[in-house]
């Protein structure tokens, strides 16, 4: 079992999440994730970590809730523990210097990309932090990226803070005010990604993106987390997460990830009309 | 002198709307009979046909004496997952195809004599499943046994990996099993479906390496959660490496990845392991569709097909570019399969899989062949016949076309070298490039069988044993 440690609402619906995972903890590094798994009954959840304290043995993950098992997870407190946690997984090779970094996250993805540009920064590259956000109340880790990069632009799609519109607008106005850009990652939605990287394709940027594909196992053993990337099949959890953005085919993960959405649904509905039923205390088998 | 028994089995009407095990096992009195059968031959050929060799003639002579703890304890010395072997093993081309009966056509039905010794002979033997009972449990070989207490590591707890550790316990090693999923067992776990083994048959196999001293820790993933420098540091003096097949090929055709088409390992995992088949009651879904077309002709093939059946499809279609003759199931599984209602496209080989506008899969194509001369592998090569595609209307393509070798351990761990095929390479003695670090099973045969990779865990067992007393 995998205690949790502490967990907070940092925004509606996005929580930060500190698991006790001792080897994990030891293991993990930017770019890395996770697989978690509540109980008995829970599916395989796939996480980025976003930080860890190895002395501690703690692992900080965020997560929003967007169906049955993360709401679910939203429930659980200090005192309650993990049925599993393993990793780390993936394929987190270290940022090297390159110069000027644009760090751009959307939504909950700025949690992945809080690791990456601390990391970047630590390897002595300039890092211009990008965020975005629906409004003001949904953006997250706006202090920890300030204080991480050089400069951060902000932006939410109806104006309630920073600039109204998409981060994409912000990606050549960044370039504009800091001079040559000469890598970008980008982590968010699949639409803000694949935006992105076009925006970045005609800047001429290279782009990196992380995607967050459905996913079982997370070992290379099944294959549910195929990407075409470059024409080519991969593997998400083995070959990935992180991938050259203007590689890959943003279509097909669309459809990749919408194919469990009525079981998801289904899943979702019932969880809530327990919850409201008052069988809130619904901790597995 | 009578003939074979018969397995007596669910009937296929009844079994292919639930998950219970299809084979019920033998009587007791049917395992007698058959066991009388036996002509308990001086110079015995059946063993020379077993990968572990186990004591064929000695424990069925006990079977007919009607003891079958007595035969359990025999073939535990030699083997201690008889419940799972017994089962899963291909006997009907290893010890019954060298059984002298087996020119008549009716050898000794050795497999379903060892499931019955290891489901009955032991103390609580109430129920299949209740296979292991401390009293069955062997004791420490005298001869060979040593309490060294030297710690080994064992990565991976598939059947190499099990059967590594339980032969390295009776030697008297201290063992760590470390499995990367949830729940222990690989192969046995994920893939192979309840109704042929049951998880209630894997846990007491289990929960006996557990009594022999064996831990098992699940959620590592050796190389990422720890590597093998941090093995060495945490104080163990050998490692075997038994981390499978666990890279499924896809079918290289256009559509691979639509919506609808899985790999065997996906669809069995989600199945298996993650028991979507009582979704929403568990949280893993899995979309079965009414009419599946599975590519490829073994093992997987069937379970594949036999599981998609049982989770609510119509039609299940297994479609493969050779002839039924160049099958590499079991015979036994096939029978089964097609008394299930399972339909076989003989001689198809997939050329494209079509999907809608919202990506889904809705037909697969595939090209007419006929057979000409032998390939590499000796069986007829499959060649198109020109002109000659259909497509079948189908919701989902389970592809259950071959695994390649886990990458993971070998991504990890610097030094480790590989064959061109990608598995890990060993010399005579099942040891890699790295001094202390032993391979067997799947990651270096290529995918093969249970019983092949317990043979290779054994063997490596042995050799690590030699190394560790200096002896190699």
């Amino acid at each position: 079992m995998f205690p949790i440690i502490a967990r907070r609402e940092i925004a509606p619906g996005i929580h930060s999440l500190w698991v006790k995972a001792d080897r994990v903890a030891s293991k993990a590094r930017p770019g890395h994730f996770v697989i978690l798994r509540l109980h008995e009954r829970g599916e395989r959840i796939p996480l980025t970590v976003v930080g860890t304290e190895p002395e501690k043995g703690l692992v900080w993950l965020i997560f929003q809730e967007v169906g049955k098992s993360t709401a679910e997870l939203a429930g659980y407190s200090p005192g309650d523990a993990l049925l599993d946690v393993v990793g780390p997984l993936g394929q987190a090779e270290p940022a090297g210097k390159v110069g000027t970094v644009l760090c751009v996250g959307g939504g909950v993805g700025t949690a992945p990309v809080l690791p990456r540009a601390r990391e970047f920064k630590a390897a002595g590259n300039r890092v211009i932090g990008i965020v975005g956000a629906r409004n003001r109340d949904l953006l997250i880790l706006g202090r920890e990226m300030e204080e991480t990069c050089d400069r951060v632009y902000f932006c939410t799609d109806d104006g309630s803070f920073g600039h109204h519109g998409l981060v994409t607008d912000l990606i050549p106005l960044a370039q504009a005010e800091h001079g040559p850009v000469d890598r970008v990652l980008a982590i968010g939605p699949v639409p803000m990604m694949r935006a992105a990287v076009a925006k970045c394709g005609e800047l001429g940027l290279p782009v990196t993106v992380s995607l967050n594909a459905l996913m079982v196992d997370g070992t290379g053993m099944c294959g549910a987390c195929r990407v075409t990337v470059g024409g080519v099949t991969r593997f998400t959890c083995v070959d990935g997460p992180e991938f050259d953005g203007a590689q890959v085919d943003f279509g097909e993960l669309s459809a990749r990830l919408r194919q469990y959405a009525a079981e998801e649904r289904l899943a979702a509905e019932r969880f809530a009309a327990r919850r409201k039923g008052g069988e809130c205390q619904c901790r597995g088998a | 002198m009578p003939g074979r028994v018969a397995m007596p089995k669910q009937p296929p009407g009844e079994r292919r709307k639930n998950f219970r095990e299809v084979a019920l096992g033998l009587t007791p009195e049917l395992a007698v009979a058959e066991a009388r059968r036996c002509l308990q031959c001086k110079n015995p050929p059946c063993v020379t046909g077993c990968p572990v060799q186990v004591p064929i003639k000695e424990f069925i002579g006990l079977i007919g004496q009607g003891d079958p703890a007595a035969a359990l304890k025999r073939i535990r010395e030699k083997n201690l997952l008889p419940a799972i072997c017994g089962r899963v093993c291909p006997q009907e081309v290893q010890c019954e195809a060298k059984c002298v009966w087996a020119k008549k056509g009716e050898p000794i039905a050795i497999g379903a004599l060892e499931r019955f010794a290891a489901d009955h002979g032991a103390a609580d033997a109430a129920q299949p499943g209740r296979a292991v009972a401390s009293e069955a449990s062997p004791a420490p070989a005298a001869s060979t046994a040593r309490p060294s207490r030297a710690r080994v590591a064992v990565v991976g707890s598939g059947p190499a990996g099990l059967t590594a550790a339980a032969e390295l316990a009776r030697h008297g090693y201290r063992v760590t099993v470390f499995e990367s999923l949830h729940a222990a067992g690989g192969v046995l776990r994920y893939g192979i479906p309840e109704f042929r083994l049951p998880k209630s048959v894997l846990d007491a196999e289990l929960d006996g390496l557990r009594r022999l001293g064996v831990e098992i820790e699940c959620d590592v993933v050796v190389g990422q959660t720890v590597t093998l420098e941090d093995l060495w540091a945490e104080g163990f003096r050998a490692v075997f490496v038994g981390t499978g097949a666990g890279l499924p090929h896809f079918l290289g055709v256009a559509g691979e990845n639509l919506n609808g088409v899985y790999s065997a390992n996906e669809f069995l995992t989600r199945a298996n392991l993650m028991r979507a088949y009582e979704f929403p009651e568990t949280d893993t879904p899995i979309r079965t569709g009414r009419r599946v077309a599975v590519v490829g002709g073994g093992n997987v093939a069937m379970d594949s097909a036999r599981t998609a059946l049982r989770l609510g499809a119509e039609q299940v279609m297994i479609v493969y570019r050779r002839s039924r003759e160049e099958l590499p199931a079991r015979r036994e599984e096939v029978e089964n399969a097609e008394e299930e209602g399972i339909e076989f496209r003989f001689l198809q080989a997939p050329t494209r899989i079509l999907g809608d506008e919202r990506g889904q899969v809705v037909g697969l194509e595939v090209q007419r062949m006929e057979l000409g001369e032998p390939d590499a592998s000796g069986r007829r090569r499959p060649v198109p016949v020109p002109g000659a595609e259909e497509v079948i209307p189908v919701d989902t393509v389970i592809s259950a076309i071959g695994q390649g070798p886990n990458p993971l351990f070998i991504r990890y761990t610097p030094g480790l070298a590989t064959t061109a095929g990608g598995q890990i390479a060993v010399d005579e003695n099942g040891e890699t490039s790295l001094r202390g670090v032993f391979a067997g099973g799947d990651i270096v045969t290529g995918a093969a069988t249970v019983i092949l990779a317990m043979g290779a865990g054994k063997e490596a067992a042995h050799q690590i044993h030699r190394r560790l007393e200096g002896q190699l």
